[in-house]
């Protein structure tokens, strides 16, 4: 089982994406649960949402304490919320920002993640270009494609397009596909074994 | 048709395929998804014949409901916690006129304080009210039984409340089968009421009853229940052959055929429960898990059954009597009781209000058990240090100050004060 | 002065055999009259829809005007009808079980609900798609404009095609006469006990239920009393033919409550009204269309002193100033309504 937790700020589509990414990994045939820290709604606000993947039905209703991916949508939540509890020692890090690790002091933690695990991911502004709002849910969902090699992009694509069709829907695949991109750059960049989804 | 969808969202589409004809309902959260899902698929057509309407208060809803059922309508409504109570009247009256009007509930905790989290405080609110209530372990159960209910409803003439775990189950997306509607049309027929409002033949419904005549219609409740401990699996079994799955029925075991310590819980924490029992029996537990699905009627002589051999019964359930302790594990003792054997009961209350019952938790308790067994009520991940810190506060003064503030303010600073040694 | 009525029962016949010899009352219809402006009353094929048999106290307006209504909206509907009964007097003594005196189909669910109750049997007519069969919903004060208020201000907001009759006697009555938000001021019962600084139910409270109707915009609003048939029988007919969302109240005497002879209730029905204590009109979507004029009104006193719950009024040398107050409420009733004959405001 695969378990994805993603933190942000209520507005972030950070629900979405966690839904999002479910329903990428049921088109490929898997099982997936995908729910939020619940709470009251409160645009700005944090929100933690969860996703599970496995190939088998998933029983465990628990929130996701030991995560093997973590995304994180807001850096100006290092601050607020201990974002990092429980990130497994083999797992990944996206975080959403167009500073560097060093900016934000937390080059040390994503230091200790093994090489290529950590990627940071400009969705917002990704985001901002293609769809005209910064919603970097959509993006973010690629990056992880890109990343982790969890699920396919094409599956990413798929869930996009049925949660949002039309041009909204294509606007979102542009970003998605552009932070793909971006990462799998990152990832030779840093010397790790060359993806071979590209699509 | 397998579906990634949100529980809400699947249960809107599984009431729709069960062709309601009445729908009114107050939002509440989280059953908010439901109706507004079912409201939907009328107003944009999809669910035709239907009658939906936006009414001002949960007592009103189910009012409606009663209204609608009495007419000879297939009636539908759902609520949560105050909502329930605040049609706890209503809900008396639907079951002592026999109604089949089937409702979701929401599963959630009952203020004060005010908390929209999970629980089974408001189902435990109405469990003698002469309504059955059935538990959905996962979202597909949630989805099977409501199609089981209605027809449970309509065979007995008595309402049926499904109880599906707030946000745990409502609010999540997971692949769901949805069924279609010609399968749901041959299980489940037109409703065709004992007793109906018809110019053509009027009665009077609803009269008072006097002591000459109360014990009996009261007798006769209680005995239509019992009967369909009979009913519920038979209809479960109809609902295997046509849909292909197990759903509903009284109980269901878990790795129970050798089990010395059976645990025994209701709704969506028995998913996490069998995780947990898989890896107690790597480690060598014999120990198993019986899922209530139907609470009332009281599957007591399925549970003798089921629980006869063990030694050890652990009742974990998200309910607390206040003043005498956890009612779940008080029904089932009452199962247990004349067992020549009996098993120790252990009682166990967790995920009030919404605290995320964890399988690491679930370990250490079903370990302490058996190996340092408590009396009466245990709470699990219980925050003594708060509890202790409270109770001597409130000792020291009469003006102490609301309990609950008291105890957030605390957990706060408890919060920062860690923080501050970062 | 009374009517006298024969009635012979055939014991195999299931109608009930009436003869009427008019004497002066307007209670029921002339057979000097023509057809169409007879009573429902008068005719041997009124429905009964609340018959004989029924354990009401002796001289009950509420029975009366129950039975008026529903026979009324029965031919309105040709038997098309059900009735939704609120917990009260009415439902208690119609439904000793195991008796009914109701020969429509009939539901009592709780106190509080009758409104909400109705517009799910509504409802349910409509998806069966039997638009023939129309709904009344009915109660006390105490159902209507207490307890009932939430569901009743819910069905009117959502023009539920529901008429909503309210009997008003301006008490809990068959609890033991306590008060309830339709009684008077000044007026005794149990909870307002006639002691104290003040006897009697105080002045500065109460509600219109009629008034907050109107001010639902609801297509129909009347108010009438069990003294004039013709005019309550026509005016539920009116009621019945329109569809939404519709409110009577009727002025029903209760003898035990108000502390009144038995026979005097419809004597005490006319007096409400032409004291202007109870003004009698109709409006539609929210604009009084029609009042029913008082050719000579009367000072109020002649009301009050027909009934013990006023009684401690008049007990002192002078006159209790409260009586001016219900006097000026009176009058301003009659200014508000325009109800004096020949003005026509």
């Amino acid at each position: 089982m695969f378990q994805v937790r993603i933190h942000g700020r209520g507005g972030q589509g950070v629900v979405t994406g966690a839904e999002l990414l479910s329903v990428a990994a049921f088109l490929e045939g898997r099982h997936a649960q995908a729910f939020p820290s619940f709470g009251s709604e409160r645009t700005g606000a944090p929100v933690v949402a969860f996703c599970r993947i496995a190939e088998k039905e998933i029983r465990l209703r628990e929130p996701v304490l030991e995560p093997d991916c973590l995304i994180v949508q807001d850096p100006t939540l290092f601050r607020v919320v201990d974002v990092f509890a429980g990130l497994r020692p083999g797992g990944y890090l996206i975080v959403n920002t167009n500073k560097t690790f060093a900016d934000l002091h937390i080059e040390a933690f994503a230091a200790r993640l093994p090489k290529g695990h950590a990627v940071i991911v400009p969705a917002t502004e990704i985001a901002q270009r293609h769809v005209g709002r910064p919603v970097p849910n959509a993006a973010l969902l690629g990056a992880f494609a890109a990343l982790t090699e969890l699920v396919h992009l094409k599956s990413v694509h798929s869930a996009i397009e049925e949660a949002f069709p039309g041009k909204v829907g294509a606007a979102n695949i542009a970003a998605a596909e552009e932070a793909f991109a971006a990462v799998v750059a990152q990832e030779r960049a840093a010397g790790v074994a060359d993806h071979a989804a590209a699509v | 048709m397998l579906k990634q969808i949100e529980g809400s969202r699947a249960m809107a589409e599984a009431i729709a395929l069960c062709r309601p004809e009445v729908i009114c309902a107050y939002p509440i959260t989280p059953q908010t998804h439901i109706v507004e899902g079912v409201g939907e698929l009328v107003k944009d057509g999809q669910l035709t014949n239907c009658e939906y309407i936006n009414v001002e208060s949960e007592f009103a809803a189910l009012s409606v409901a009663i209204g609608a059922s009495a007419a000879g309508a297939r009636a539908y409504t759902a609520t949560s916690s105050q909502g329930l109570l605040y049609m706890a009247e209503a809900v008396y009256n639907a079951s002592g006129l026999g109604l089949p009007i089937v409702m979701t509930l929401g599963n959630r905790a009952i203020g004060a304080p005010i908390n929209i989290w999970n629980d089974h405080s408001d189902a435990m609110s109405m469990r003698d009210s002469g309504w059955l209530q059935l538990f959905a372990e996962t979202n597909q159960e949630a989805v099977d039984l409501h199609i089981q209910a209605f027809r449970l409803a309509e065979e007995l003439s008595m309402p049926v409340m499904v109880c599906v775990d707030g946000f745990i189950l409502t609010h999540a997306v997971e692949r769901i089968d949805i069924p279609d509607q010609a399968d749901v049309d041959a299980y489940l027929p037109p409703y065709d009421p004992v007793q109906v409002l018809d110019p053509a033949d009027p009665i009077s419904l609803g009269a008072m009853v006097g002591p000459e005549a109360f014990t009996e219609v009261r007798f006769l409740a209680h005995y239509k229940q019992t009967t369909a401990l009979r009913l519920i699996p038979k209809l479960s079994g109809e609902f295997r052959s046509r849909f292909g799955r197990d759903s509903g029925g009284l109980i269901r075991t878990y790795r129970t055929q050798d089990a010395e310590i059976i645990v025994i819980a209701m709704g969506s924490v028995c998913g996490t429960i069998k995780d947990t029992i898989d890896e107690m029996r790597e480690e060598g537990f014999a120990i198993g898990l019986v899922t209530i699905v139907s609470y009332r009627p009281f599957p007591s002589a399925a549970l003798r059954n089921a629980l006869a051999g063990a030694k050890d019964i652990i009742v974990l359930e998200k309910s607390i009597a206040v003043g005498m302790g956890g009612p779940l594990a008080t029904d089932v003792d009452e199962a247990l009781r004349n067992l020549p054997h009996a098993p120790h009961l252990h009682s166990a209350v967790a995920g009030l209000g919404g605290r995320p019952i964890l399988k690491a938790s679930l370990h250490r308790l079903f370990r302490q058990a058996i190996v340092q067994p408590w009396e009466g009520t245990h709470f699990l991940d219980l925050n003594e240090k708060i509890v202790g810190r409270e109770i001597h506060r409130t000792g020291k003064r009469r003006r102490a100050g609301p309990t609950a503030e008291n105890i957030l303010r605390q957990l706060a600073a408890d919060a920062q004060g860690a923080e501050g040694g970062r | 002065m009374t009517d006298k009525t024969i009635a012979t029962l055939a014991p195999d016949q299931a109608v009930q055999r009436l003869r009427y010899y008019q004497k002066g009352t307007f209670t029921v219809g002339n057979r000097l009259v023509e057809g169409e402006a007879r009573a429902v009353q008068a005719s041997i094929d009124r429905s009964n829809a609340l018959t004989c048999g029924h354990r009401a106290c002796q001289g009950c307006g509420e029975a009366l005007g129950a039975r008026y209504a529903l026979d009324t909206a029965m031919r309105a509907t040709n038997g098309q009808l059900i009735a939704v009964n609120a917990t009260g007097c009415l439902e208690v003594f119609t439904t000793p079980y195991p008796e009914t005196s109701w020969q429509l189909p009939w539901m009592h669910s709780l106190f509080g609900n009758a409104a909400a109750v109705a517009t799910g049997v509504a409802a349910a007519m409509r998806v069966k798609g039997r638009r023939d069969v129309r709904v009344i919903a009915q109660g006390g004060d105490g159902g209507t404009t207490d307890i009932g208020f939430q569901c009743l201000s819910g069905m009117f907001e959502r023009n539920d095609d529901v008429l909503y009759i309210c009997y008003d006697n301006e008490g809990y009555m068959n609890t033991g006469v306590q008060r309830s938000s339709a009684t008077p001021p000044a007026a005794r019962t149990a909870t307002t006990p006639a002691v104290g600084e003040e006897p009697g139910n105080v002045f500065g409270t109460g509600k219109s239920v009629p008034r907050i109707a109107v001010a639902h915009r609801i297509p129909y609003v009347a108010t009438a009393t069990v003294a004039d048939l013709h005019d309550l029988e026509a005016k539920v007919m009116k009621a019945m033919s329109i569809r939404g969302a519709r409110y009577l109240q009727i002025d029903v005497p209760c003898p035990l409550g108000w502390g009144t002879a038995s026979h005097e209730t419809i004597r005490l029905a006319r007096l409400a009204v032409e004291t202007g204590f109870y003004p009698i009109f109709e409006a539609e979507n929210g604009k009084v269309t029609a009042v029913r004029k008082i050719r000579k009104p009367l000072p109020v006193t002649a009301y009050l002193r027909m009934q013990k719950r006023f009684a401690h009024l008049f007990k002192g040398p002078g006159e209790d100033p409260r009586v001016a107050r219900l006097q000026a409420m009176c009058d301003a009733n009659i200014e508000e309504y325009g109800l004096l004959a020949g003005n026509e405001s």
